[in-house]
């Protein structure tokens, strides 16, 4: 589904990522972890199309189709999602209103229909269930005055709405207390299909505990040290990332 | 007003060939440029006015000639020339019983294009209307539906014709002659305009609204607006402002008196969407608005604005609470794009007891564009128990436009409880990659984030209206992120 082939990309003459390689198949979990300033948020940013960064070098092709050429929002109506490490502030406008917006918006790139507002509801009904989001929240401004979790809870329930092909969650644990993890990874693991990939960054490997890899990676300085299964997340946890600087 | 059959409008507005008239008054070979006091004369006669009125125009004029043009306001422009502009222009004639159906149809795609289409209004049977073209109305619906309540709706050269006592009685009582130079001007030369009264305890029972439109090249505008709800009445009034782009700079300088009598209730609500100017700053409307209303015991007036026109804009929609427990709100979203500088706000005078404002003020800035907000709160020593709040938020986009606040408070009442919040906020690169990333681009993103931004003032606006206006806020802010 996506592939990364030695991905090169930085800012402003900054390299950050310097030669990524990595394959992700449908139905597959992928953990990325790594010590801060490795380039995890990088590496999501620009297979997500932020044009802050410049890719200098490589190519990152999904569904068989290179997406460097594409903007940020015809990636996402081609099913690539990114749960926002800090999720921004949009005040005035709702969380319902917001994913409305953005539903229809991906519809209309696909040539399909708005979706009526009755199906809308219910799926906004079933998906906060499955977050065990209070309602109250979705009429609010999105992410204004919301703690830290609420905001990741937000993001993973603005994922379950779009349904994407792949999704890449920056650093959704971070800022998040046990229960809410649970929540945000019970979420995770139910929206999981044979037709869609995960991405997980993280920085510990206390999520994987509860969203489970088929595949762990380490990044360090750029690249991809070291790759395997998830017993990799447990040895990186005992031995810490000074052991990967010296693979 | 002569005598001028359909035909020979409907012909005319086809044509698009408003012709500027002055007739017998002026030495036929005088272009009808400048100011003089025979223009003066001529419009009164033109109108047909009585003495009063013409001896009221002669004494602003002669007040005027007095006067300098400020520039206190935080805005930049050409000072116009008075004697270059054409003080009166109008389709040839215009038969007062003429309906909508006659009104030229390039006219109501404009008005359709600003989200406002008469096909609609007339549709929705619920909103009378009256419609300006250059310096004279061209059709007022409704009439009749209204005269049944006792409503009085109708261009104000009508009004001084078939009701001089209440315009003798008003005009002028809440925006003096003397007031400021571009009221004072508006006093001499005005044209026409809109006017309404609403009888004691009537509730009017549809929107009332007024199209205005520049038409002609080198003209000016200046309409005249009295609005007076009798005691315990109500009346929601809607206008609108149209102008086809043009090189050179238009000049609008318009008054408008609300008076709300004991208990009564004026919501007015403006869309402006003047000419800006193009996208180097060249032509748009000069706009230079006096509006003020007053209120007596227990009344409100409620004055919402959605400003996204005209090159420079200066006006100040303000309320006199004079009555006990009376109420001003002023509610305002002023967008600026490429080089238009708007200076707006709002006036707050509290003089009677227990008496409330609010003022909202959203400003918009992009491109090149100054926008400032200077308001003023004053309270009164008799003014027990005034209170107000204040809240002025400027969004930015790009790094070339300004926003500017300038609150003048001044308080000589001890009891008095003021607050006054402000913010300012860029539209983030990172939030436009979180919409982006979510599949929604760069221009319906700025949309909703504007629209968002704005949301406590559109929600003002009456129902029909809103939907518009936050169209009109997307086109206005088209391009404007490169």
């Amino acid at each position: 589904m996506l592939e990364i082939k030695n991905l090169h990309a930085g800012i402003e003459d900054k390299g950050i990522l310097k030669g990524i390689n990595l394959k992700v198949n449908a139905g597959e979990v992928h953990a990325i972890m790594g010590p801060n300033g490795s380039g995890k948020s990088t590496l999501s940013e620009v297979v997500a199309g932020n044009e802050s960064f410049e890719v200098t070098e490589g190519d990152v092709i999904l569904d068989n189709e290179s997406v460097l050429e594409l903007s940020p929002d015809e990636r996402a109506h081609k099913g690539v999602f990114m749960s926002f490490q800090y999720p921004v502030e949009i005040p005035g406008v709702s969380t319902t209103n917001f994913m409305k917006t953005a539903i229809n918006e991906k519809r209309k790139a696909n040539g399909m229909e708005e979706l009526p507002a009755k199906d809308m509801l219910k799926m906004i009904r079933e998906k906060s269930a499955l977050l065990e989001m209070d309602r109250k929240f979705l009429s609010r401004s999105l992410n204004e005055g919301f703690s830290g979790g609420e905001k990741k809870r937000n993001e993973i329930f603005q994922m379950a709405m779009l349904e994407p092909k792949l999704a890449i969650l920056d650093e959704t644990d971070s800022g998040l207390d046990i229960d809410a993890l649970k929540i945000v990874a019970n979420g995770v693991n139910k929206l999981k299909s044979e037709d869609n990939a995960v991405i997980v960054i993280t920085h510990y490997q206390r999520l994987l505990d509860y969203i489970v890899p088929d595949f762990v990676h380490v990044l360090y300085d750029g690249k991809i040290v070291k790759s395997g299964g998830k017993e990799l997340a447990h040895e990186l946890e005992e031995k810490g990332y000074d052991w990967v600087k010296n693979l | 007003m002569n005598k001028y059959t359909e035909d020979d409008l409907k012909k005319e507005l086809e044509t698009q060939e408003y012709e500027y008239g002055f007739y017998t008054d002026i030495e036929s070979d005088t272009f009808p440029k400048g100011l003089n006091e025979d223009i003066v004369r001529a419009i009164s006669k033109k109108k047909n006015e009585p003495e009063w009125m013409t001896e009221w125009r002669l004494d602003a004029f002669k007040i005027w000639k007095e006067m300098e043009e400020p520039d206190w306001a935080n805005v930049n422009y050409p000072k116009p020339n008075f004697q270059e502009i054409a003080y009166y222009s109008a389709p040839k004639s215009v038969d007062p019983n003429k309906t909508l159906d006659d009104v030229d149809p390039d006219l109501l795609a404009m008005y359709k294009k600003l989200g406002i289409s008469v096909d609609e209004q007339k549709k929705m049977n619920n909103i009378a209307m009256d419609i300006v073209v250059d310096s004279v109305s061209v059709a007022t619906t409704f009439k009749e539906t209204l005269a049944e309540k006792g409503i009085l709706f109708m261009p104000i050269s009508e009004a001084i014709q078939e009701h001089p006592e209440l315009v003798k009685k008003y005009m002028g009582t809440i925006v003096p002659k003397t007031d400021n130079f571009y009221a004072v001007l508006n006093s001499a030369v005005f044209t026409d305009g809109s006017f309404c009264y609403i009888p004691k305890g009537v509730k009017c029972p549809m929107e009332l609204s007024t199209y205005f439109r520049i038409n002609e090249g080198g003209t000016g505008q200046f309409e005249r607006t009295l609005l007076i709800a009798d005691e315990g009445s109500y009346v929601s009034y809607l206008e609108g402002c149209t102008a086809p782009a043009r090189d050179e700079n238009q000049l609008h300088a318009a008054v408008v008196e609300l008076i709300a009598m004991d208990d009564a209730e004026i919501k007015y609500s403006t869309v402006q969407n003047w000419f800006p100017g193009d996208k180097d700053g060249k032509g748009g409307v000069f706009n230079f608005v006096t509006k003020r209303g007053i209120c007596h015991n227990n009344s409100k007036i409620s004055w919402t604005q959605v400003e996204t026109g005209s090159a420079v804009t200066w006006k100040y929609p303000s309320c006199i609470l004079k009555g006990d427990n009376s109420v001003g709100e002023f509610y305002s979203i002023a967008v600026t794009n490429n080089f238009q500088q708007a200076d707006t706000g709002t006036k707050m005078i509290h003089l009677g007891k227990n008496t409330k404002s609010t003022i909202i003020s959203k400003g918009i800035s992009a491109g090149k564009s100054q926008n400032s907000y200077r308001g003023l709160v004053q309270i009164g020593a008799r003014a027990e128990n005034a209170r107000n709040f204040s809240q002025c938020d400027s969004l930015l986009m790009g790094n070339k436009c300004g926003a500017h606040t300038f609150p003048y408070i001044e308080s000589k009442n001890k009891s008095a409880q003021i607050e006054h919040e402000a913010t300012t906020s860029k539209i983030g690169e990172d939030q436009l990659f979180y919409c982006n990333q979510r599949g929604i681009d760069t221009e319906k993103a700025i949309a909703l984030i504007v629209n968002g931004f704005s949301k406590d003032v559109l929600n003002k606006l009456p129902m029909e209206f809103a939907v518009e206006a936050q169209k009109l806020l997307e086109i206005s802010l088209e391009g404007s992120v490169g």
